[in-house]
């Protein structure tokens, strides 16, 4: 890890009753729009197409004049400095790049140093660690865009918008014209880098579901330009604040909720393990106290081999009788919404739950989920949390 | 006969040439071109002159047109019919109106010739500013560029093929004018055609020269383009 | 000051040449007036129709048939390059030392020039057709020729009277020369300074510049009444408000 992405240069931004109204239209593009993002925080965008996102984006930067409010970088108006200045020191990627054809990869990158006036040696060196930031080869700098697929052109617009190391970046639908595949892959990708450099960034998109799984903090707009609300992503899937969100958000909210959850983090039933030849009279014991009325057969390392029939606990020894295989089995580390889809696929009522070393942890069912939902929410996952291990 | 005026003044008048056998039966005669060819070098570099530089002072012009109209639109179209009018104007008819102002010679070819370059120019110049991605203008501004910086150093460059491509045809097409600069008192290969329009051999070396003056720059202007858009010669 | 008068002075005087008889400068001869010059008048106006009208009956129906089945690229790219570079005035003079003076000869040169724009504009223009409007076409059952003639050709007519404006101001301008192959045209005036003078090229020189321009005038209109009102009203990339020269621009004289 190079030291300079550890300078935690990010800046708090603050909306205060930002409006834009274009002469001649009736209706604002951006209504007196207030909200504050901490430092570090992504704070995403998101609402239909004319409810003025990208409209409020880009009056940070000034590519859109503020008609009324201000807008403030660390404390600072944006209207304090000459535009080309206020615009060196914010990261800016927009959709398709807009990289210089007729220049190399690392004067693209290099561009906002260059403006700064650093020198040769160190413009490269920066080039260098960003290549490396965001996984392309060192050699990558010779080349041309047009040799570079769409993909890598994505993330070449990334490291260009880090060349300076701003303290704010402003992102528009960066991934949306990637296709869904590799998407996932850069957003991911994204959400690690910003783990490391964590920098203040305001990201607009038109997907909800990027927004849920993209931000700490979402904004979603509705047309007129107002905000509808201003929220962490599971407080927004919990608890949203008008009809407008509600089916701006959609109707399935529960389950995108699931998906910002492991197994691991929701209380789990418990369930009797029982091995061949252990006393019967122990297992009934055990079966009692446990949360579900059946025993899972488990090996000598505890691994789930299938649910016990009645028969098994007829002797005096528990023998090997199965009334059913142990499927599905479901991992602690896995996202909460794909378990239920595996319990969903199956006909079983309750789901095996494993840890690392394949031993039973627990028992998944369709009510475990169910509690968990009609639960306040302890705590505010996003998406980035779900990416670290 | 005919009198062709000269830039000194006065009229030169010649009789046909050749004095051999093949010439005067009028056959094409390799061997007096070979003889002869002598006589078309002045005029041919008094054609290279009348064709530089009348493309280079027109893209001058021209750039300075397509820079201004380029921040306000609306001027676009009154210089396109400015610049469209001195192109309709046949160069004959300009050589001559041309005269009373700047005289015989040299000046009054240089200036009819320009203007006819301007049109083509400008039109290539503002086609290729108007080429650059809207997305690729937004990303430059949106790093901080200013205006001059991203006209110069993102849309110009952007633009260097299509400008290349306006130069190609104002060079050709002047190349053919300047044929008739000898109606200027300006000299040029066409004052050896017409001194000796009948003879076959004369007519084919000069017009000959002249178009291989014409592919000679076009190919030239080719090789600029080429060493100056190293970005579209790199492929994945 | 006086320069300016001086000009004023040569342009009155060149004015006059046009409208009033005059003695030649060589002496003897009655020079100018309208009634001389309308008869070069004529005699250009003459030979130009007929170039220009020879040009169109080759070149268009051509070029309609490559853009049609696609094939004419080289072709296009070729003349266009070939037709700039040759000089008008060696093209004419070539006809001259090798076939001879006379108009059939002038009217072979100028039609000459006037094919490379044509072919050029007309290919491209039928290329630039939609072609989904073409598929749709086929799918409904015109057979080829049909297709050109309801769906191209009409698509098509802006470049194709752009490619007509460019050819017929060519072909207008070039005749000017023609008196250097014995066809009195309007550029009699301008090669005969001799007997005309100064005063008689320059007021040649007027009347040329102005009937170009007529002409140019009034196939920039043509090109705009055979628009179709659709094009007109579309977004400026697609409107021939200025069409760009990729290859039509060409200019002979």
């Amino acid at each position: 890890m190079e030291a300079s992405t550890d300078r935690s240069t990010a800046e708090p931004l603050e909306f205060c009753d930002v409006t834009k109204r274009y002469p001649g239209s009736s209706t604002a593009a951006v209504d007196e729009l207030s909200l504050e993002v901490p430092a570090g925080d992504i704070c995403v965008l998101v609402g239909p197409s004319g409810c003025g996102k990208t409209t409020a984006m880009r009056m940070v930067n000034r590519m859109v004049d503020i008609t009324s409010g201000d807008i403030k970088l660390g404390g600072r108006s944006v209207k304090d400095r000459k535009t080309a200045e206020l615009r060196r020191e914010i990261g800016y990627v927009i959709q398709h790049v807009g990289l210089f054809p007729h220049r190399t990869i690392a004067e693209n990158i290099g561009t906002v140093p260059g403006l700064l006036g650093w020198d040769k040696r160190r413009i490269n060196e920066r080039v260098e660690e960003l290549l490396e930031l965001i996984g392309l080869p060192p050699d990558t700098g010779k080349r041309y865009p047009t040799q570079l697929s769409g993909g890598q052109r994505q993330r070449v617009g990334v490291a260009r918008a880090l060349a300076a190391d701003p303290p704010v970046m402003l992102m528009d639908e960066p991934f949306g014209a990637i296709d869904p595949i590799n998407r996932e892959r850069l957003q991911n990708e994204f959400l690690r880098l910003q783990a490391q450099v964590r920098k203040t960034i305001v990201f607009v998109t038109h997907d909800i579901d990027e927004a849920i799984k993209m931000g700490d903090r979402i904004a979603i707009l509705q047309e007129g330009g107002k905000l509808a609300q201003y929220a962490p992503p599971a407080e927004l899937l919990t608890y949203p604040a008008s009809r407008f969100v509600e089916d701006f958000v959609g109707s399935d909210r529960a389950l995108k909720r699931l998906a910002l959850q492991r197994v691991r983090d929701i209380d789990l039933w418990k369930a009797a393990a029982i091995r061949t030849g252990a006393p019967v009279a122990e297992a009934r014991a055990s079966i009692e106290e446990a949360d579900v009325p059946y025993a899972m057969l488990v090996d000598e390392r505890g691994r789930p081999q299938g649910w016990l029939s009645d028969r098994a606990l007829a002797g005096e020894r528990v023998t090997e009788e199965l009334r059913s295989p142990a499927h599905p089995i479901v991992e602690l580390d896995d996202v909460l919404r794909d378990a239920l889809a595996d319990l969903l696929s199956s006909e079983t009522r309750y789901g095996a739950v494993v840890d690392h070393d394949g031993a039973l942890a627990g028992v998944l069912s369709l009510e475990v989920i169910q509690q968990f939902l009609h639960a306040a929410p302890t705590d505010s996952p996003t998406g980035a949390d779900l990416l670290r291990e | 006969m005919i009198g062709v005026p000269l830039a000194q003044g006065g009229l030169k008048i010649q009789e046909p040439g050749g004095s051999d056998a093949c010439a005067a039966a009028n056959d094409f005669c390799p061997s007096w071109i070979a003889e002869n060819i002598d006589r078309y070098w002045t005029p041919l570099l008094e054609h290279v002159y009348l064709t530089v530089v009348p493309v280079t002072i027109g893209f001058a012009i021209s750039l300075a047109l397509a820079i201004i109209a380029h921040r306000r639109r609306w001027l676009t179209g009154p210089i396109i019919t400015v610049t469209g009018i001195f192109f309709a104007i046949p160069s004959v008819a300009a050589f001559f109106l041309l005269q009373p102002l700047t005289g015989l010679g040299y000046n009054t070819a240089m200036v009819a010739l320009v203007s006819y370059t301007l049109l083509i120019i400008f039109r290539s110049i503002t086609l290729g500013l108007r080429n650059v991605p809207v997305d690729t203008r937004d990303a430059a501004l949106g790093q901080g560029l200013t205006s001059r910086q991203v006209l110069w150093s993102v849309e110009l460059p952007m633009a260097f093929p299509e400008i290349i491509a306006g130069l190609r045809i104002a060079t050709s097409t002047t190349v053919g004018l300047a044929a008739l600069a000898v109606f200027a008192g300006a000299g040029g290969l066409g004052t050896e055609i017409l001194l000796d329009k009948r003879f076959k051999s004369n007519v084919a070396t000069a017009g000959g020269l002249a178009i291989l003056l014409a592919a000679a720059l076009d190919l030239l202007l080719l090789a600029v383009q080429r060493l100056g858009t190293p970005w579209q010669r790199a492929r994945a | 000051m006086s320069v300016a008068l001086a000009v004023l002075g040569d342009f009155g005087e060149a004015i006059e040449f046009i409208f009033k008889e005059r003695e030649s400068v060589s002496g003897g001869v009655q020079i100018g007036g309208i009634p001389e010059l309308s008869a070069f008048g004529a005699t250009h106006m003459k030979v130009s129709i007929i170039a220009i009208v020879i040009a169109a009956v080759a070149a268009i129906p051509l070029a309609l048939w490559l853009g049609h089945i696609g094939r004419g690229d080289f072709l296009a790219t070729a003349t266009s390059n070939v037709g700039r570079a040759v000089p008008s005035l060696a093209l004419l003079a070539f006809f001259i030392s090798f076939i001879g003076l006379g108009e059939t000869n002038v009217i072979v040169v100028l039609a000459l020039l006037a094919v490379p724009p044509l072919i050029t504009t007309t290919y491209v223009g039928v290329r630039q057709v939609d072609r989904d409007a073409v598929d749709a076409a086929r799918g409904q059952g015109l057979t080829g020729m049909e297709i050109v003639r309801k769906v191209e050709l009409p698509l098509a007519l802006p470049s194709i009277f752009g490619g007509l404006r460019t050819a017929a101001v060519i072909v207008v301008a070039t005749a000017t020369i023609a008196p250097l192959a014995n066809v009195r045209t309007l550029g009699e005036p301008i090669i005969t300074p001799q007997t005309y003078g100064f005063v008689g090229q320059l007021g040649a020189a007027i009347v040329v510049a102005v009937i170009t321009l007529a002409v140019d005038f009034l196939f920039a209109r043509l090109q705009r009444a055979v628009t179709p009102a659709g094009l007109k009203l579309a977004e400026p990339a697609a409107r021939r408000r200025f069409s760009f020269p990729t290859k039509r621009s060409l200019k002979a004289t």
